[in-house]
């Protein structure tokens, strides 16, 4: 066994400098079957699920940093499967039960805990449009439960029920949901994907994209031109700037997102709360720091880190609804570049060119959908057709109509 | 991040409101579907200068053409957006 209490102990005597790296890390090939773009999340997902599902095992994993170095290491770490609209539910859900078996799929703790999400509704209003979002998630086989405020109260001690403006009336609870640790995720999907024979190819950026008639034959890149007839893109938050290289335009803004983490206390807060009357959610990590955040900040950006205003709203937030925090430092704070798409759904599948696919628009909300993303993008790649679970994520409904928002917000990607 | 307004100076941009690229241009009500398509959905998201239209909501309520490079945040330019300079 090479990690055990004994490894640790007889380590110990020789300062831990036995361990080995965990995957490799090779040369290039001059040529693959399939290549992925990105290898944040969804890329190494991909590239496992190629393998484990679909016996394709001639992949590379094109990285321009390190792997872990984008969204998949930056997220809050919320995975749930709460959705109101079919083809959300149904896609989640699979994504929730891979979650549920991941780490013995993988043999990597990825620390999957399912402490709940606890959605908090403030209004007569609210608590309806929650009921309805929780039975259609019942309807789908997803489980529910809508609390009262006793339940609430019981559930989560320190909330502020009787906040004058905004009193909690209740909540929906995914007791399925939970949070994941986002770093063990990458680093498990790698070690997976390079057993079964995948290259990941770190520090290797993608600068161009080779079409022959309509059909991509390779791509360029910092550590030399790669051919492959079958190409995947992954590229979270730099989606438009990787397809523009195949010419394709995106129905995409980038807008970024920040996280908070305050300093460490003692069990607090033992699941999941979203604030209903603001956009904000909170959890306890492991290592006891509460982990936060809210919106986006609002404008187009790439710069991985955000302005004060949204820093505040948050802050405010957090006192609203839990007093006590206010009494907190926050240690920690960073950014992230979300691929906001314009209906507030992702895009899993084929492009107008052939064996170019696609996989973005995740925005706030695509470290939950890391493993049903891979896997359903696997299949795409692998057949050339979505299956099921992702052919309403295609890239051409905007043109038809067929848009997937949850929110009824229309072409504004900064308000999903 | 402070915008610096044409009529109010520079001010936070929490007083501002985003809308997203300037010079989409509408298209006429009988174009073609995919005219209608590009102006709704397909945008260039470029990771460097971008122009972009804020509404001064909690200043003097003007429309303002943000000239900003979007991996700093710095601001080149502004102007009102009934100006024909922004135009440009
Ligand atoms: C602050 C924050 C909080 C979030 N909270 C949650 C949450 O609680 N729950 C949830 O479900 N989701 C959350 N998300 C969203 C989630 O993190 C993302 O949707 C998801 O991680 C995106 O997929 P990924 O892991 O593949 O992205 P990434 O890890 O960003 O992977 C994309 C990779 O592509 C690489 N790349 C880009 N361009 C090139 C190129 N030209 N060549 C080679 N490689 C390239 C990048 O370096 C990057 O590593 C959050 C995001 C942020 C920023
Ligand atoms: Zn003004």
């Amino acid at each position: 066994m090479r990690y055990s209490a004994l490894a640790l102990i007889r380590g110990a005597l020789t300062g831990q400098r036995h361990w080995t790296p965990a995957w490799r890390d090779p040369e290039p090939k001059p040529a693959y079957d399939t290549l992925i773009v990105g290898g944040g999340g969804h890329g190494l997902a991909t590239a496992y699920y190629l393998a484990k599902e679909h016996g394709i095992t001639n992949v590379a994993v094109l990285e321009k940093s390190h792997i872990g170095s984008g969204n998949v290491g930056r997220n809050t770490t919320i995975i749930r499967s709460n959705y109101l609209l079919p083809a959300n539910t149904h896609f989640y859900e699979k994504s929730l039960q891979l979650w549920e078996g991941l780490e013995q799929d993988i043999n990597f703790n990825a620390m999957v805990s399912q402490r709940g999400v606890l959605n908090l509704y403030h209004s007569d209003a609210q608590r309806d449009a929650y009921a309805r979002r929780g039975n259609a998630m019942r309807l789908a086989g997803v489980d529910a439960e809508l609390l009262d405020a006793a339940a609430v109260r019981a559930m989560v001690p320190g909330l502020d029920m009787e906040n004058a403006r905004f009193p909690v009336k209740g909540g929906l609870l995914q007791r399925r949901g939970g949070t994941v640790r986002h770093d063990a995720v990458a680093w498990g999907y790698a070690r997976a994907a390079d057993r079964r024979g995948v290259d990941i190819l770190q520090n290797c950026e993608v600068t161009g994209i080779d079409v022959v008639q309509g059909r991509v034959v390779g791509v360029q890149t910092t550590r030399g031109p790669i051919r492959a007839r079958r190409i995947g893109l992954a590229a979270a938050g730099n989606s438009s700037r990787v397809a523009a290289m195949a010419g394709l335009r995106l129905p995409i803004e980038s807008h970024v997102l920040q996280a908070f983490v305050s300093e460490g206390i003692k069990p607090a807060l033992d699941t999941v709360v979203t604030f209903g009357a603001g956009h904000f959610y909170i959890s306890q990590s492991d290592k006891g720091g509460l982990v936060f955040g809210g919106d986006i900040d609002g404008y187009n950006s790439y710069a991985q880190r955000g302005n004060l205003p949204v820093v505040e709203e948050v802050m405010e937030c957090a006192v609203a609804l839990f007093p006590a925090f206010s009494r907190l430092r926050y240690l920690r704070q960073w950014g992230g570049i979300m691929d906001m798409s314009m209906d507030g759904s992702p895009i899993i599948g084929t492009t107008p060119i052939e064996g170019l696919f696609l996989n973005c628009g995740w925005c706030y909300g695509g470290f939950k959908a890391t493993p049903a993303s891979g896997w359903c993008f696997a299949h795409t790649i692998a057949t050339g057709a979505p299956h099921p679970l992702n052919a309403a994520f295609t890239l051409d409904r905007f043109r038809t109509g067929a848009v997937l928002d949850e929110k009824g917000a229309g072409a504004t990607p900064n308000l999903h | 991040m402070r915008i610096p307004c044409p009529c109010c100076g520079a001010r936070g941009n929490e007083e501002f409101t985003y809308l997203g690229p300037a010079g989409l241009t509408r298209p006429a009500p009988d174009a073609s579907e995919d005219a209608w398509h590009a102006y709704m959905h397909e945008r260039e998201n470029p990771a460097g200068m971008h122009r972009e239209l804020w509404w001064h909501g909690q200043g003097c309520r003007a429309w303002i053409v943000v000239t900003r490079d979007v991996r700093t945040h710095r601001i080149e330019h502004a102007a009102l957006a009934r100006d024909p300079e922004a135009a440009r």
